[in-house]
């Protein structure tokens, strides 16, 4: 492991990890309120949020992008609640109608508009493209110290590295609210916590999440890591607390073996070519979530309904 | 008990301007409240006025809106009208007087987490989002545990305890939070005849202290043994009063109308005289 691993994957990998670790934090709640569709729905609306951010201000840089996905996250609660009531109709299927009807509206707008200059298509928006974020002024380990060096980093590390960092501290800020508020909604909102804003404030923090992951990794690897991590730890461990550390380990083993087999994987089966990673990162996920779901020590309890439990 | 951290008597915040009719220092005073699901209301301009130290049930059919005031009496659920008083305030700033338990199947109980996390909830008004749990607020915990006889169970996830089991760290949780009205739904809802019995034992020990409390109750068989005060809705205020001259035939006719067949009113323990 020497200079060709700190140009070529050192950074693709910290981008993954830091990728899914952002993702699998606030899956945990939304997995636990029954709201796993809505991970789905976020990643999926984060396209149309991010072309008309770049439709209005015409570049792509993060904070628009940021703000664009995050007004779209709020556009689909809100769309998703009004379908819900208006039509009353049941959430899954609200959440359902509303994430393809704005995914798709994103993809005609984005085929419509000359994003031809920009890197910014249906494919990229799918698979990212964690394997170009690579570190070319990086000639070794010691390059970590050079501030020359450090300054050719991929813009996408430090941008995943800050959304991460603030969603650690968001949850760790949170954490009494949350996890009251997800127990039990009724007895929170008697105590005087917001609950409902605490909600949302939950969807928002994984839009923002998704969007810093989007933009690296693809919207497929941001719907895994919404969801396979957190699912396989709850399998783990009957405390909430161990259960947010194990979704972590687990983002983050998929994050580093899913790039690693990506990349070296093909060859050792003789293959010429490396495959996608971010396909292999969310495939690693779901092999995780499966192992756990065959030998982890807590696997009776999920999917239980409330009387089987009692 | 030293909870009286605000002023008792709503007179006293100089709000002078509201109607006569406007509460009271009593426990729990709901004026004008209504509340709608969809376009049919579910609870219609309701007055009701809960006293203090004494026990009070909530009492109609199904449907009737039991639950549904409770949760609006608490703010759980928005109301569309009507005002809600705690001790004589507002029920907003007087949350820390209130403590809820809500129905056992209002939750998930396949969530991870243990006994004593679920009673600890009930300390969050005193330790805040950030503090530290004291020692002596976990010990708090246990003793509440304790007090349900449920204190051997407090490492247990909560998904391995029976329906009486889960009702009882509820009411252990309300216990933590340390209030002077106690507002609880159905707390006998599918438990066994010993957890029942517990139950009642600990709520008319919080009578004895001087505490209010307010159940949702369904078992009209249990009314008169087990409360000193009724209220009875279906959708609308229908009576309310001490058990001994509001529990009547005729104002459960007038309550539960049709639904309730006569030769079972004959079997209820009900006030004397029609």
């Amino acid at each position: 492991m020497g200079a060709e691993f700190v140009q070529f994957s050192l950074t693709p990998i910290l981008i993954g990890v830091f990728s899914a670790i952002a993702c699998a934090l606030p899956g945990n709640f939304l997995i636990l309120r029954r709201q796993a569709l809505i991970g789905d729905a976020i990643s999926h609306v984060v396209l149309p949020g991010i072309v008309v951010a770049f439709l209005v201000t015409g570049v792509v840089a993060a904070i628009p992008m940021l703000l664009g996905a995050a007004g779209a996250a709020i556009v689909a609660v809100i769309l998703i609640e009004a379908v819900k009531r208006l039509g009353n109709i049941e959430p899954g299927a609200a959440m359902g109608v509303v994430f393809t009807a704005m995914f798709a509206a994103g993809v005609l707008i984005l085929e419509q508009t000359d994003t031809s200059k920009v890197h910014l298509d249906v494919e990229h928006a799918l698979m990212g493209n964690l394997e170009s974020l690579i570190w070319f002024r990086a000639e070794g380990w010691h390059s970590l110290l050079d501030p020359a060096a450090l300054a050719t980093l991929p813009d996408e590390l430090p941008r995943i590295a800050v959304v991460c960092a603030i969603v650690v501290a968001l949850t760790l800020i949170f954490w009494r609210w949350l996890k009251i508020a997800t127990f039990d909604e009724g007895f929170a909102q008697a105590l005087g916590i917001p609950a409902t804003a605490l909600g949302f404030g939950l969807v928002v923090t994984a839009a923002v999440a998704a969007v810093a992951a989007f933009d690296a990794v693809g919207s497929i690897i941001v719907i895994a890591m919404f969801i396979c991590p957190p699912a396989a730890a709850r399998l783990m461990t009957n405390r909430l607390e161990h259960q947010i550390w194990w979704s972590a380990v687990f983002a983050t083993l998929s994050a580093v073996l899913g790039y690693v087999f990506a990349g070296y994987g093909p060859l050792w089966f003789g293959a010429q070519n490396a495959v996608s990673a971010a396909g292999m990162i969310a495939s690693v996920s779901g092999v995780i979530l499966g192992l756990a779901c065959l030998f982890a020590p807590h696997r009776n309890r999920v999917g239980v309904g409330k009387e089987e439990a009692a | 008990m030293t909870t009286t951290q605000q002023p008792i008597v709503a007179a006293q915040d100089g709000r002078a301007t509201r109607p006569a009719a406007v509460p009271t220092g009593a426990p729990l005073a709901v004026r004008g409240v209504t509340v709608s699901y969809g376009e049919k209301p579910a609870v219609f301009s309701v007055d009701a006025t809960f006293p203090a130290e004494a026990m009070s049930a909530i009492i109609g059919p199904n449907g009737a809106g039991k639950s549904t005031l409770l949760k609006a009496a608490l703010g759980v659920i928005p109301r569309l009208s009507g005002e809600v008083y705690v001790f004589g305030q507002p029920v907003e700033k007087a949350r820390e007087r209130i403590a809820y338990v809500p129905q056992r199947a209002s939750v998930d109980w396949d969530f991870p987490t243990t006994v004593m996390d679920v009673v600890q909830m009930g300390l969050y008004r005193k330790v805040g989002l950030l503090g530290r749990l004291s020692g002596q607020m976990a010990a708090r915990a246990r003793d509440c545990l304790d007090r349900v006889g449920m204190a051997d169970f407090s490492h247990r996830q909560i998904g391995q305890l029976s329906g009486g089991q889960q009702q009882r760290v509820f009411l252990a949780r309300a216990l933590a939070q340390d209030a002077d009205l106690y507002l609880l739904d159905e707390p006998f809802a599918g438990v066994d005849a010993a957890t029942e019995r517990a139950i009642i034992d600990v709520l008319k020990l919080l009578k004895a202290e001087g505490k209010a409390v307010v159940a949702v109750h369904h078992d009209l068989s249990t009314v008169s043994d087990y409360f000193d005060h009724v209220f009875l809705i279906n959708v609308r205020r229908i009576a309310e009063g001490p058990v001994s001259d509001t529990f009547t035939t005729g104002n459960l006719q007038a309550t539960y109308g049709g639904r309730l067949a006569a030769t079972h009113l004959d079997e209820l323990p009900v006030a004397g005289g029609v």
